[in-house]
C-alpha cells in the first residue's frame, strides 16, 4: 500500500474521486498503488506525512456529523463529506484534499488500463497509427 | 571531494545554456575548457515512449508537480538534457515589442532580440505546419473563433519530421521537436563542450562551485552520468548561470549572494494557467497531431489572458479540471471527444511573488494570484466556453463554477456561473510552465540583478542567461526570447573572455 496508508480508507475515499475504481480487481488496484508509489518516491518525506494524516483525518471527520466513520458512509454522504473538504473556508484543508485528489487521479488515471477504458489512445507513430 | 578546472562552466542545458554552450564552443577551438552541469538525465532516443508518468519522472522536475509554498499551483518545468525545451510543444514567437518597451531596460532594445531570435528560428526550422497536418482540436478553435470574431493565429513551431504522435509535452519520441538537445547541445559538443548529466551544483562561490554527480538509480532512464558519482569542486573563470527561474535563484540564494544583491529571487511570474476541456458529441482528432497550433492573443491589454490549444494525456487532464466522482469522471470517459483550450493569465511581477529558499538550500517559490491575474484566468475560461460551444460542444468543463458542468443550453449565462466568488486557491486546478524572473535585468543592485547582458552586479565572472533574466512577464512562450538573450550574454562573455580568461 503507498504511504503505507490503510487499504480500506484510500480506497474508500479513491473510489468516490474516481467511481469507476469500484470496478478495479486486485491487479488494478496494485496497478493503482504502484503508480503513486512512483510518483512519490522522490518527494518529500513530509509531504508524506501530511497526506497520511489528512487521511486519517478523512476518516474520523464525519464521526462528528454522521456518528459513523468515513469507510462505513454510504456512497452519496462520502462524496458530500469530500465536496466539504473541496470547498472548506480554510485554504490549508481544500489543498490537503487537492494533494489527495491527485495521487488518487495520478494512480488511476496513471495506469495503462485506464487510458484504454477512456479510448485514449496517442501512439509515438502519430497520423501513421490512425491511417 | 575531486578538484578540477575548467575556463568556462555553463550550469543548466535547456534554452538559455544550450545557446550559451553553442554561441561560446567556437572558444574551444582557441584552448578554452568549457563544460554544461546539468541536473537531470541524457535520454536515448528509444527511451521516449510517451507513457505518461514515467516520462514525467524521467523528463520533469519534481515529476511535474513542483508546487508553490502554500500548494495552490503546480509549477512544471524540465530537468534533462536539454532542460525544459526537451517538453515544451516547440511553439515559437519572437518578443513582443510592447513588452520588451515596458521592461524598460537600459541597453535592450526590441530590435535587437528581435535579430536574434529570427537568427534561433531559422537555426530551429521554425515554420508553420501545413494544414493537413492540423487535427481537429485546433481546426474546431479555428472555427469557434471565427464564429466570434476572434482572431486566431497559427502558432510557428520548430519540428523536424514531426508526425503527429501529441506527445511534446512527454518529450517527442520520434525526435522531431528541434531543441537544444537536438540542435544546439550536439553542435557544442562537437565544438568541444563537455556535458556532464545528473550533476548537481550546489553552491558557487568566487570563481568555483560545488557540484554532485548522483548515481543513475536502478531502473531510472537516461545514460550514467559521464562523471563518477560523488561531490566535486569546480574551479571555473566564468559561470553561466542558466538553470531556470526557479533554480537559478535558488542557487544564488544558497550560495549567500541575497544580501548583497537584495532583489534577487523578486519579480517571479509564471503566466498561472487552466485548461480548460470541453466534450463534444462524436470523437474528433486530439490525441494525434501537433497540439498546440494556434492561439489568440487580442485580450492580453484588456483583459490579460492569452488563450492557446492545447491537449494533454489523462492523468494531467483528469488533474486539470476541479471536482471529483461522477461530473468528472463523465469527462474522462469523453477523452476522444475532448477538445482543449489553455488560458494563460498574464501576471506581474510585484514585491510577493518570489522565489526563495527553505532551510536544507531547496527552491520555495511564494506566489499569491494577483486582481488581474485572476481577472484574465475568470474571462480566459468564459472566452473558452464561448469558443468550445461556438464550434458545436455540447457541454464544457467550467472550473470556476460551482457546478462545474455547463451545458450548451446555458452558454448565454457564462458570465453568471463562473465569478470570482468561485475562485477558491487550493480548490482550483491552476498550473504553470512559463516561469519567469527572480534575477531580472536592471541598472543596479537596488533594482536588479544583473545588467543587461546578464552580467550579475558586482560580480564580473558570474553571469545568468535564462528566464529569470526577465524583469517582468513576457506575455507569450518564452523559449525564443530566453536564446536570443541567452545570446547576448554569449556575446558579452566572448567579448571580455581575453581579459577573464
Amino acid at each position: 500500500m503507498p504511504l503505507d496508508l490503510d487499504p480500506a480508507i484510500f480506497r474508500a475515499v479513491a473510489t468516490t474521486i474516481v467511481p469507476e475504481a469500484s470496478a478495479l480487481d486486485s491487479q488494478g488496484w496494485r496497478d493503482v498503488d504502484a503508480a503513486i508509489e512512483a510518483l512519490l518516491r522522490d518527494r518529500p518525506e513530509s509531504l508524506k506525512r501530511q497526506l497520511r494524516l489528512f487521511l486519517r483525518a478523512i476518516e474520523w471527520l464525519p464521526v462528528v456529523r454522521y456518528g459513523r466513520p468515513f469507510t462505513r458512509l454510504g456512497p452519496a454522504e462520502r462524496t458530500r463529506m469530500l465536496a466539504h473538504l473541496e470547498n472548506d473556508p480554510i485554504q490549508k484543508v481544500r489543498v490537503g484534499f487537492w494533494g489527495l485528489r491527485t495521487i488518487v487521479l495520478a494512480g488511476y488515471y496513471g495506469r495503462p488500463g485506464a487510458a484504454q477504458a477512456i479510448g485514449y489512445a496517442a501512439d509515438p507513430r502519430g497520423w501513421e497509427a490512425l491511417r | 571531494m575531486k578538484r578540477l578546472s575548467y575556463d568556462i562552466v555553463i550550469v543548466g542545458s535547456g534554452a538559455g545554456g544550450g545557446t550559451v554552450a553553442q554561441e561560446l564552443s567556437p572558444l574551444c577551438r582557441q584552448g578554452a575548457r568549457i563544460v554544461v552541469l546539468e541536473k537531470g538525465p541524457r535520454l536515448r532516443d528509444d527511451e521516449f515512449t510517451g507513457h505518461e508518468l514515467e516520462m514525467a519522472a524521467a523528463l520533469y522536475g519534481a515529476s511535474g508537480g513542483f508546487l508553490t509554498s502554500d500548494g495552490t499551483m503546480t509549477l512544471a518545468f524540465g530537468c534533462a538534457y536539454g532542460g525544459s525545451t526537451v517538453v515544451y510543444t516547440g511553439t515559437s514567437l519572437p518578443p513582443p515589442e510592447r513588452v520588451i518597451r515596458t521592461w524598460n531596460v537600459s541597453g535592450l532594445t526590441h530590435a535587437d532580440l528581435e535579430c536574434r531570435a529570427r537568427k534561433f528560428m531559422a537555426e530551429n526550422n521554425v515554420h508553420l505546419l501545413e494544414d493537413s497536418l492540423i487535427n481537429e482540436n485546433n481546426k474546431l478553435f479555428v472555427a469557434g473563433c471565427r464564429e466570434l470574431g476572434y482572431d486566431a493565429r497559427q502558432f510557428p513551431v520548430n519540428v523536424k519530421g514531426c508526425r503527429g504522435s501529441s506527445l511534446c509535452n512527454l518529450g517527442c519520441p520520434n525526435q522531431a521537436k528541434q531543441g537544444t538537445d537536438r540542435v544546439q547541445l550536439p553542435r557544442a559538443e562537437r565544438n568541444g563542450v563537455e556535458v556532464v548529466t545528473r550533476c548537481q551544483v550546489l553552491r558557487i562561490g568566487e570563481k568555483t562551485l560545488t557540484a554532485r554527480v548522483g548515481a543513475k538509480p536502478a531502473g531510472a532512464k537516461g545514460d550514467p552520468s559521464p562523471w563518477e558519482p560523488g561531490d566535486y569542486q569546480v574551479d571555473a573563470k566564468i559561470v553561466v548561470l542558466c538553470a531556470g527561474a526557479v533554480n537559478t535563484p535558488a542557487l544564488m540564494l544558497r550560495s549567500g549572494l541575497g544580501g548583497r544583491l537584495p532583489r534577487l529571487g523578486f519579480g517571479f511570474t509564471t503566466h498561472p494557467a487552466f485548461i480548460m476541456v470541453a466534450e463534444r458529441a462524436r470523437p474528433i482528432t486530439n490525441f494525434v497531431g501537433h497540439p498546440k497550433s494556434y492561439y489568440v492573443d487580442q485580450f492580453v491589454e484588456s483583459d490579460h489572458f492569452v488563450l492557446e490549444t492545447c491537449m494533454y494525456f489523462p492523468f494531467i487532464t483528469a488533474k486539470s479540471m476541479a471536482g471529483f466522482g461522477e461530473p468528472h469522471s463523465a469527462f474522462m470517459r469523453a477523452f476522444p471527444r475532448l477538445q482543449m483550450i489553455l488560458v494563460l493569465a498574464c501576471d506581474k511581477a510585484d514585491n510577493y511573488n518570489r522565489v526563495a529558499i527553505d532551510k536544507g538550500g531547496q527552491p520555495v517559490v511564494h506566489y499569491r494570484f494577483q486582481p488581474a491575474a485572476i481577472h484574465g484566468l475568470i474571462r480566459g475560461a468564459i472566452t473558452s466556453a464561448k469558443i468550445f460551444f461556438a464550434a458545436g460542444a455540447v457541454r464544457v468543463h467550467m472550473p470556476v463554477a460551482r457546478n462545474t458542468t455547463v451545458e450548451a443550453s446555458d452558454a448565454a449565462r457564462l458570465d453568471d456561473i463562473a465569478t470570482k466568488a468561485e475562485f477558491k486557491p487550493g480548490k482550483l486546478p491552476v498550473s504553470a510552465a512559463h516561469l519567469q524572473g527572480g534575477c531580472a535585468m536592471g541598472a543596479g543592485a537596488s533594482d536588479s540583478v544583473t545588467d543587461s547582458y546578464g552580467r550579475v552586479h558586482g560580480l564580473p565572472w558570474l553571469f545568468v542567461a535564462d528566464a529569470s533574466l526577465f524583469p517582468d512577464s513576457l506575455e507569450i512562450n518564452p523559449y525564443v526570447t530566453i536564446m536570443a538573450l541567452a545570446d547576448r550574454v554569449a556575446q558579452r562573455v566572448r567579448e571580455e573572455a581575453p581579459a577573464l580568461l
